[in-house]
């Protein structure tokens, strides 16, 4: 069985919409933590952006299947999840209500994310339109 | 979780601190009312936030439920005033005005911090919105 086209342009667009893809739930995370800067017992959270980069272009064209050998076995449903590990953010400084979130070091992080996505997107986009320019016909 | 549920996280934190603003506004008012509808003197009242924890931890902000202030009542010592007590003390509302002012500054940082928030990522949905455009 030949490539099917619509392969090879997933895969030279893969890296860059894993990127897109994992920057966005860093931005759902980070927004939670600045929503939750004054709940009582909230725990920071954020992830390893480069481990979960890593991880999320390693397991494409792998899918862990649950082994279902006897009719009884169930299928495992929905989609795998967006993000493997979600980890706590160690606080600067003690609090009396149980909050870590310092809303300083959020803020800055929300930014900085921001800004990756914004080049991911830019780097996202200057793909597509290599590609286009390539598939052109003169 | 879907592409716009950063907005929902980020919406639920003004509307929070605005009931919170809103509590601590009514505290400020009545910081002198020694006496209210049912005949009792105000009693201060304070939000508690809990997470609406949708995923992993992660997820907005509600106000669980507001709640009585339980610090004392502060009581005055008045004898010539019509609701004093036998002793000549009147029982004045525990509403402790610098509190609350810290809180209403507290409040209002968070609700601009969250508006930021909610502008950032609509710019950044707009703009991914805009992929693939020469």
């Amino acid at each position: 069985m030949g490539f099917v086209v619509t392969d090879r342009l997933e895969e030279a667009l893969n890296h860059h919409r894993q990127a897109l893809s994992l920057r966005h739930e860093r931005q759902k995370i980070l927004a939670a933590n600045i929503a939750n800067a004054d709940t009582p017992g909230f725990k920071a959270r954020d992830i390893d952006f480069r481990a979960e980069f890593a991880f999320a272009l390693g397991r494409r064209g792998e899918r862990l299947e649950l082994a279902a050998t006897a009719p009884g076995h169930l299928a495992r449903r929905g989609a795998p999840a967006a993000v493997s590990e979600v980890l706590y953010r160690v606080p600067d400084q003690p609090s009396l209500d149980g909050n870590t979130v310092d809303i300083d070091r959020e803020r800055s992080a929300f930014v900085d994310n921001s800004v990756r996505y914004q080049a991911a997107l830019t780097l996202l986009n200057q793909r597509i339109q290599g590609l286009k320019g390539a598939m052109a016909p003169e | 979780m879907t592409m716009f549920s950063i907005f929902d996280i980020s919406a639920s934190a003004p509307s929070a601190q605005a009931k919170r603003m809103n509590v601590s506004a009514s505290n400020l008012a009545n910081a002198d009312s020694v006496t209210g509808p049912d005949g009792q003197p105000y009693r201060a009242r304070q939000v508690v936030f809990e997470t609406v924890a949708a995923q992993a931890g992660v997820g907005g902000v509600r106000v669980k439920e507001v709640i009585d202030d339980p610090s004392p009542m502060r009581m005055e010592y008045r004898p010539e005033h019509p609701l004093a007590n036998g002793e000549g003390y009147v029982t004045m509302p525990n509403v402790d005005p610098v509190h609350e002012m810290v809180n209403m500054i507290s409040a209002s940082r968070a609700y601009q911090a969250n508006v930021e928030i909610m502008n950032t990522s609509k710019q950044l949905m707009l703009k991914t919105l805009t992929l693939g455009e020469g």
